[in-house]
């Protein structure tokens, strides 16, 4: 399933610098070296936090979009970062649980 | 490749809400010098972990990345506190970040493991009050 495909179900974009970008799989959290060393290539990271390094985070470990539960947003600056940086992000109301409920039967 | 390559990084140790740049310019390189993915997102990860805790734990510091044709090596060096006690260290979930990073999402005390999970060797050359060296290869052979 593609990034952009969310937007049907209710998901918000932030930013979609790539639309097309394949999900392959979820990770939840919110502490970055654990998504560092545990999230894997193309997962959608769904997290609530909202800073700078996010962006960083997102790049470096490759994940397909950051899902940003709970009506969490990014500021402007922060935004635009991602969007030059080429990094999908988009909002939720769900909590995280919730969130990746959706995605499970997305992803099947 | 003949020669190495080499990228030089001054890592400033102001500003950690915009740090990981060095490693984000990294990842860019590699990229173009074609080198496989999963490849790239090794150093990636093991290079801003490192960067990060120059710029959380030492006040900055400075990066060296050489590429040659059988292996990726990334060099940071810091004149911060030192480490007292590595193997401490290296435990996860040891953490000494205070709180004004950790909310900010560091401080999980995972930095140092994925470091060395992601590469094929690491060297920590560390005297307390002088600073921290920390080597690290990713083998491409
Ligand atoms: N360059 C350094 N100079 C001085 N101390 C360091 C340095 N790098 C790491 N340390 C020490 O080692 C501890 C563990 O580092 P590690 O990267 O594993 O965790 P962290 O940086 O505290 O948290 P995380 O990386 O999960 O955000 C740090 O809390 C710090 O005390
Ligand atoms: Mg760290």
């Amino acid at each position: 399933m593609t990034v952009e495909k969310l937007l049907e179900h209710g998901f918000e974009a932030v930013t979609l610098p790539d639309p097309e970008r394949e999900i392959d799989g979820v990770y939840i959290g919110d502490l970055l070296s654990w998504v560092m060393g545990r999230a894997r290539s193309d997962n959608a990271w769904i997290t609530i936090m909202s800073n700078m390094n996010v962006i960083a985070v997102a790049t470096l470990a490759d994940t397909s979009c950051v899902i940003l539960a709970e009506g969490v947003t990014l500021p402007d600056d922060i935004r635009e970062t991602a969007e030059a940086k080429g990094v999908n992000v988009l909002t939720t109301q769900l909590p995280a649980y919730e969130a990746a409920m959706v995605l499970s039967g997305l992803l099947k | 490749m003949s020669e190495d390559l080499v990228f030089h990084f001054d890592v400033d140790g102001e500003n950690f809400t915009s740090a990981g740049q060095a490693s984000v310019q990294v990842k860019k390189n590699l990229r173009q010098l074609g080198l496989s993915p999963e490849i790239i997102r090794r150093v990636s990860i093991a290079m801003y972990e490192g960067e990060i805790n120059m710029v959380i734990h030492a006040g900055g510091g400075v990066a060296d990345v050489r590429v040659n044709e059988n292996y990726i090596e990334i060099v940071l060096e810091d004149h911060g506190p030192g480490i007292k006690n590595v193997e401490m260290a290296m435990q996860e979930g040891y953490s000494t970040a205070p709180d004004d990073v950790r909310s900010l999402g560091f401080g999980a005390g995972m930095g140092l493991p994925n470091m060395k999970r992601y590469t094929d060797s690491m060297k920590i050359d560390t005297v307390v009050g002088e600073g921290t060296t920390i080597t690290m290869r990713v083998n491409l052979v």
